[in-house]
């Protein structure tokens, strides 16, 4: 089938201001939008410039602003989007070129929330540490995150306010409070409970709309803001899931 | 053109599994290092594996590491190195404890342990039966080991620079002084002067038209290497995953059928009972392309056309939702069918380079069949062979091949940078790849590299795939012999500096074309069928010609050299393979 591309293009070497460019490319229906952007740029302008890598939605290259919505390209079907496609850069991060945004500030933002497990090294058993298939649950859909930034640029204080950590890094936090086997929670909460932290978040849900790995993205953000709160109201310095699951974990270890 | 000279103890080039692995190793013992990634990290294709990394913890059956050692060798066809396939097999256990003390999210048994599963080739006492060996995090193991690498590094602030792509290995009177690499954003050149450099560039899945492998992996360290003359070793074995995604070569991972699903034809058979009696499904990767081959090819095709069915039906939703996340969204996004009630398509697709840049099991790049070393120069993951993988690789092998030889590699170079006193950075290196790219980027005549990739991945998806004979590998020779002379002739649209994807392609193509030659020629000279590498008209395995490594060295004028490595035999004499 015959699809009319709008793409918004963008080369500051050249360009005074970012303009649409205009393609018409025979695709199939089951065909990813990737491959009609890949039709374009080897058969009619190469100069068209885009990410991409595994085009099967796994590694995060590819994301984009289709027809007004956050999609990897890769991961949606030309016959899902209809005869006219209107694609442009993610927002929130300055463009550099055509659809290939700054990642910078994203991943500084990533780094704040300290994304690693934090353990006590001296300690650590000779073999695995013990967690229930309960305690790896809690976690779950948080490690699905592959870092695309198509949550954190559809959120619309993120465009006005872009300090705000956002829900790409706070999903990286929660991946970690959440973890039995983690020991920084209580520092992880004290950096989101600062003024670009989670507090910021007004629950619009455009983060959970846009991820292309279905995680619940709004509901983590939730689940961290309670966090913090009973945190408060205990004093002590643990998160209250990550305190419950640790106390599990000490039950496995006791058994 | 604008350049910038680094200084660094130590450089490694590519971020995926081995790259970061061995980063982190080197991070933790203080040394400057830098990772220069033509990608972010976090995309690199390590993050597509989906199945499982395979370790005898034996914590839902028993499971030993000889078993282990005898499988990895056995689905080898004898080619493995048996000293490398022993580090790798003991060595698997601490890796793996090691990933979950970082904080590796594997799935967990009952009790609160590493869950295992099973996986084709992975065997119980010798080949008696499946075992599960396979530790994994759903269907997104290599994600997971990606994140749980990067995340290290984040920890222990390793510096990376991103989207930079390498153009050249920079070797001075024999020893290694660093690299040179082309930074994306601003088109500039970058010097990295180091005492050691690891190559852990990946494979180079898209000489092959359908493909599991992502855009991004066209063999740019192996061919960096190999004009810098170092042999490129077993090439011709390149191994075709059996279930990809019909026409699109997205991967089903192996752990659909480690997790019960079985390969159909159009008969509703299951056919690899007739193949493989004791292990059937489970048999080891190169077995069940080919029967997947043999099937189609006497009209047992789907409709008789060239695909067969995964089917699924029977596991329940269950397990697809806990187990196979991953595999059951691909084919509803990509083939809009539900596999928990409907057939899957599926065909072998390309999947992984057994060979690469010999190494030995420290992950010191060697030159010769005596394993001489280039001083300072290492390699590991998909881009080196160890060789542990031989001329089949097992499923699960490779993500224990980037923790265990990730890590040996950063362990010996940064013993060797604190004894090397380091090569001086070379005032010329950087003007040489500055001509190189600039005469490349100038070029306005002659074809696209699209045009002369796509001639490309349809050759060697004809021509030298899973059934190879002397006149289709001719004829596969024959082929890129052209396509690189119209390189020489390609045309880059795009004059622009930032950015310039075009230009990044088109340098990638040129790393294609080099892969490509030294897979057809590898292929051509060895006249028996071993693993992967299936000649119809040699169709026995010879061990008293063939129990050896090729080792392929470029020519200058077309003409290859070939010399040959034996293979190292500790315990297990070969014997003819069955599953």
């Amino acid at each position: 089938m015959r699809v009319k591309i709008h793409v918004r293009r963008y080369n500051p070497e050249q360009d005074p201001a970012p303009y649409w460019a205009h393609y018409e490319v025979d695709v199939e229906p089951t065909d990813r939008l990737l491959d009609a952007l890949h039709e374009i740029k080897w058969r009619v302008d190469g100069s068209l410039s885009f990410r991409r890598s595994c085009a099967h939605g796994v590694c995060g290259s590819d994301a984009m602003l289709v027809n007004g919505v956050n999609r990897l390209a890769c991961k949606v079907l030309i016959k899902d989007l209809g005869p006219e496609i209107r694609v442009e850069p993610i927002r929130g991060l300055p463009v550099l070129k055509d659809l290939i945004v700054d990642m910078e500030p994203f991943f500084e933002a990533y780094r704040t929330v300290k994304p690693y497990l934090i353990v006590d090294d001296e300690h650590l058993p000779e073999r695995e540490q013990l967690q229930s298939p309960e305690e790896r649950e809690r976690f779950d859909d948080t490690t699905k995150c592959i870092l695309c930034a198509a949550c954190t640029t559809s959120c619309p204080i993120f465009w006005a306010n872009g300090r705000y950590l956002g829900p790409a890094a706070i999903v990286a936090a929660h991946r970690f409070i959440f973890d039995s086997r983690d020991q920084g929670a209580a520092d992880r909460l004290a950096i989101l409970d600062s003024r670009d932290g989670v507090w910021r978040c007004r629950t619009v849900f455009n983060c959970t709309d846009a991820c292309p790995r279905g995680i619940q993205v709004t509901r983590a953000i939730q689940e961290v803001k309670q966090a913090i709160v009973s945190n408060r109201l205990r004093g002590d310095g643990r998160a209250a899931g990550a305190g419950a699951a640790g106390r599990a974990a000490d039950r496995l270890r006791a058994e | 053109m604008p350049s910038t000279v680094h200084a660094f103890d130590a450089v490694v080039v590519g971020a995926g599994g081995a790259g970061l692995r061995a980063a982190v190793e080197l991070s933790r013992q203080g040394l400057r290092i830098a990772v220069i990634s033509k990608l972010y990290p976090t995309r690199s294709h390590t993050g597509a594996a989906q199945g499982g990394i395979a370790a005898p913890l034996g914590n839902v059956e028993e499971d030993r590491w000889e078993w282990y050692a005898f499988d990895t060798v056995k689905g080898s066809d004898y080619l493995g190195d048996q000293d490398a396939i022993e580090i790798l097999a003991r060595e698997s256990v601490d890796a793996i404890i090691e990933l979950e003390h970082m904080g590796f999210p594997f799935n967990r048994t009952p009790d609160g342990r590493i869950d295992q599963r099973r996986f084709g080739g992975h065997t119980r006492e010798y080949g008696q039966g499946p075992v599960r060996r396979a530790c994994y995090a759903a269907d997104r193991t290599g994600h997971m080991i990606l994140q749980t690498l990067f995340q290290q590094c984040v920890k222990h602030e390793v510096r990376f620079f991103n989207e930079f792509q390498v153009l050249d290995l920079v070797v001075r009177d024999g020893r290694v002084a660093g690299v040179v690499a082309y930074e994306l954003a601003t088109g500039e050149l970058h010097g990295f002067s180091a005492r050691a450099v690891l190559f852990a560039t990946g494979g180079y899945g898209r000489v092959f038209k359908i493909t599991s492998n992502a855009h991004s992996l066209t063999g740019d360290g192996l061919a960096i290497a190999w004009r810098r003359g170092v042999p490129l070793e077993d090439m011709e074995f390149y191994q075709f995953h059996p279930t990809g995604i019909y026409k699109m070569g997205i991967l089903l991972s192996e752990a659909a059928r480690g997790e019960g699903a079985i390969l159909r034809n159009d008969k509703g058979e299951r056919f690899m009972e007739r193949y493989a009696p004791t292990l059937k499904d489970l048999a080891a990767r190169d077995v069940v392309s080919r029967a997947i081959h043999q099937e189609i090819r006497e009209g047992r095709g789907i409709g008789g056309r060239d695909f067969v069915h995964l089917d699924f039906r029977h596991l329940g939703r269950e397990v697809l939702e806990k187990k196979l996340p991953d595999v059951t969204e691909f084919v509803q996004t990509y083939l809009g069918l539900d596999p928990a009630e409907e057939l899957v398509p599926i065909q072998p697709t390309a999947h992984y380079g057994m060979g690469g840049i010999p190494t030995d099991v420290d992950g010191r790049v060697v030159l010769d069949e005596r394993n001489t070393p280039l001083p300072g120069f290492y390699a590991a993951g998909e881009a080196a062979c160890v060789s542990v993988h031989g001329a089949n690789r097992l499923g699960t092998n490779s993500l224990v091949d980037l923790v265990v030889f990730g890590r040996r590699a950063g362990r010996h170079m940064a013993a060797f940078v604190r004894e090397s006193d380091g090569v001086p950075w070379p005032s010329d290196a950087i003007a040489e790849a500055a001509d190189r790219l600039e005469s490349l980027r100038r070029r306005r005549e002659g074809q696209s590299a699209a045009e002369i990739r796509e001639a490309l991945q349809t050759t060697m998806m004809r021509h030298a795939s899973v059934f190879r004979t002397k006149e289709s590998l001719e004829r596969a020779r024959q082929d890129v012999a052209e396509l690189k002379e119209r390189y020489q002739r390609v045309r880059v649209s795009d004059p622009s500096r930032r950015y310039n994807t075009e230009l990044l392609e088109t340098l990638e193509l040129g790393y294609l074309l080099d892969v490509a030659e030294a897979v057809v020629v590898s292929a051509l000279n060895r006249t028996e069928s071993r693993g992967a590498h299936w000649r119809e008209d040699h169709p026995r395995r010879d061990d008293t010609a063939w129990l050896k490594h090729t080792l392929l060295y470029r020519g200058e004028d077309g003409d290859h050299r070939i010399a040959y490595k034996p293979v190292v035999i500790t315990h297990f004499q070969p014997q003819e393979r069955k599953y």
